[in-house]
């Protein structure tokens, strides 16, 4: 069969393959192959640190050979910026009593100890303790039964725990995180937990796919998918892959942002020229028109209480950042320095904006102070010194920031603390990962 | 006595020349449609593929399929062109998207075709180089595409016949961060739909 009508008809028929793939895909939400490597990539010197003992739990390399429970909380607490993990040798499990002077002497302040075991029905038994090593007491004590499936779930909610117990902040390490992989020409959106691993694909496709952005309830996400060979906006039930077109209206549709109410998304199109911002409806319908300008305005982001829309635009000559009220009222530009700002990311006390300001031949990512007003004359921050970052996003305590950069020739995600002292590369396999968004809580 | 030519010679000379004179006249600029003399010929790699891939690569090893070897030309990427062989893709300056005089014969040769048939439509792909963020070069590409779907409707196309796209950076023809390569990644294409 001649070549070319083998690339149209493969083009055809994976074209109206896409949706049943998508639903294939999603309804078992693949998972990929278990690492029992667990890298971890962490870098800097805190402000202030809480030294933690994080004893590897009884049994775990028995009980579950695949993943190590301790080393998922010790990560999790470590990426956090806001401990330092000590040596911690020994077998101890939480009926053990612990010596406080060995662990006053390696500058522990506080201990977790544990075990993993079988249920007589088959499923895992996790327990734990939390040992204050200053006071000598135990602050924190619980046993829980997961499924295999669960277990890094349950990892990470013992990290929430010691996290809210020692910091009095609500932890971010159960919560999910959503990202674009391109490996050659294949692209797929995936899900996975707020350390980059356990992810699973919610779309598979042989077109780009950009600016995924999760609804606020956690169950939805949308996003842009070039398989029609132009911009279109798509929501997806992130649980059985049932997906819908938002927006497919003349030219290019993108830039998908919900409203934190979840039932409007804001969306950058091009159907009356340029690239304006609308309000869409979650269902799709009859956009209604935000900006009136001739210039570009994308890139819409919600004020945590949907009151304000911050936005990308350059019609002031080159790209910077605005704002404007939902109710009506002016725009208001918000970046004034440097020649070229994007990519806003509104942190969920509506204090701080992340953007990407470029700096020189960099694009770097940069916080600014807004609590000041519109009088402030606050500096932007730069976080980072590496050249390509991209799409910054705020974890829902406003503690850490996931991002795009690249190292090494390849696009990898970071996090990063909000004093950009803390860093960590979030590790995965062997293709280029871009377009992080943070999900809300309770997954 | 002047020496004269036989009238019915002259005759014929002189409808040569006028011939000649109206074939000029019609060949040498004064027709509507200004043909490109500088048409690039865009230059394909046979790509062996199949069947016929099987013979090519027992070509090497037994003479006889050597000998009746075809190879075939991969057309696909043409066949999402306009056709006809003719240019179809205008470029850009840096952080510009405003069409250069020197492409205005691609834009115009475009426009003719769908001038000369209302039912043919094409989309105007937009493109940028890699430097900065998707969504901003998204729009970018956006208005590269809008300047050249506009400059085509002024030149014989419809509306209706031309759809602007873009695909930001997200579809780069090469990977290289070099100024000659980043330089190819600014364009528009003009493709048939």
């Amino acid at each position: 069969m001649p070549f070319t009508n083998l690339y149209s008809r493969a083009r055809r028929l994976l074209s109206n393959a896409v949706p049943a793939m998508v639903a294939l895909l999603s309804a078992g939400l693949l998972a990929l192959p278990a690492q029992a490597q667990f890298r971890v990539e962490i870098s800097g010197v805190g402000a202030t640190q809480l030294p933690i003992a994080i004893v590897k739990f009884r049994d775990e390399e028995r009980s579950t050979p695949s993943l190590s429970i301790s080393a998922i909380v010790r990560a999790d607490l470590e990426r956090s910026g806001a401990f330092r993990a000590v040596d911690a040798p020994g077998t101890l499990d939480e009926n053990s009593v612990p010596g406080m002077t060995e662990w006053r002497n390696r500058s522990a302040d506080a201990l977790l100890v544990g075990s993993i075991g079988r249920t007589a029905d088959g499923r895992f038994d996790i327990r734990f303790k939390l040992w204050d090593v200053v006071k000598g007491t135990a602050t924190l004590a619980q046993a829980t039964a997961v499924d295999a499936a669960d277990l890094r779930l349950a990892a990470h909610r013992i990290a929430d725990q010691v996290y809210e117990k020692l910091t009095g902040d609500k932890g971010v390490f159960s919560t999910r995180v959503a990202f674009v992989t391109k490996a050659g020409s294949r692209y797929t959106l995936r899900v996975a937990d707020a350390d980059g691993e356990g992810g699973q694909v919610a779309v598979n496709s042989p077109e780009p796919i950009i600016s995924p952005s999760w609804s606020p309830d956690g169950k939805q996400l949308a996003y842009v998918s070039f398989e029609k060979q132009k911009a279109v906006v798509y929501t997806q039930d992130a649980a059985s892959g049932a997906r819908r077109v938002i927006a497919d209206f003349r030219g290019s549709n993108s830039a998908p942002a919900w409203a934190p109410d979840g039932q409007q998304l804001a969306v950058t199109l091009s159907r009356d020229g340029g690239s304006q911002i609308y309000l869409i409806g979650r269902d799709g319908g009859n956009p209604r028109r935000l900006t009136t300008s001739s210039a570009i305005d994308t890139e819409p982001v919600f004020a945590p209480d949907g009151s304000r829309l911050y936005f990308v635009s350059d019609r002031g000559g080159s790209p910077q950042i605005y704002r404007i009220s939902l109710g009506g009222g002016a725009v208001e530009r918000v970046t004034f320095s440097g020649a070229y700002n994007v990519s806003p990311a509104i942190s969920p006390d509506g204090r701080t904006l992340a953007y990407i300001a470029r700096q020189g031949n960099a694009y770097r990512l940069v916080t600014l102070d807004l609590s000041g007003g519109s009088s402030s004359s606050a500096q932007p921050a730069a976080l980072t010194d590496t050249s390509d970052d991209e799409r910054p996003s705020f974890a829902p305590n406003g503690k850490l920031i996931i991002y795009a950069s690249r190292a090494q020739g390849r696009d990898v995600l970071m996090t990063t603390t909000l004093d950009g002292k803390i860093k960590a590369r979030l590790v995965s396999s062997n293709v280029d990962v871009r377009e992080p968004v943070w999900g809300p809580y309770g997954r | 006595m002047t020496k004269m030519q036989p009238s019915s010679l002259r005759m014929s000379k002189l409808r040569g020349a006028l011939l000649a004179t109206a074939a000029a006249a019609l060949f040498a600029g004064c027709s509507s449609v200004k043909l490109d003399s500088a048409v690039p010929v865009e230059s394909r790699t046979a790509t062996p593929v199949g069947a016929n891939a099987g013979a090519g690569a027992g070509g090497a090893g037994t003479g006889a399929a050597g000998q009746s070897t075809v190879t075939p030309v991969d057309l696909s990427k043409n066949a999402a062109g306009a056709g006809n062989g003719l240019t179809r893709v205008v470029y850009f300056d840096f952080d510009s998207f405003a069409v250069k005089d020197e492409y205005r014969g691609v834009v115009e040769g475009q426009a003719k075709l769908l001038a000369a048939d209302r039912k043919k439509r094409v989309a105007v792909e937009g493109h940028t180089d890699e430097r900065g963020g998707r969504e901003y070069n998204l729009a970018l590409g956006q208005k590269r595409a809008e300047a050249v779907a506009k400059a085509m409707t002024l030149l014989g196309a419809t509306d209706a016949q031309v759809e602007a796209v873009s695909f930001g950076k997200e579809r780069p023809v090469t990977t290289g961060t070099d100024d000659a390569s980043m330089a190819k990644n600014r364009r528009a294409e003009i493709n048939a739909r």
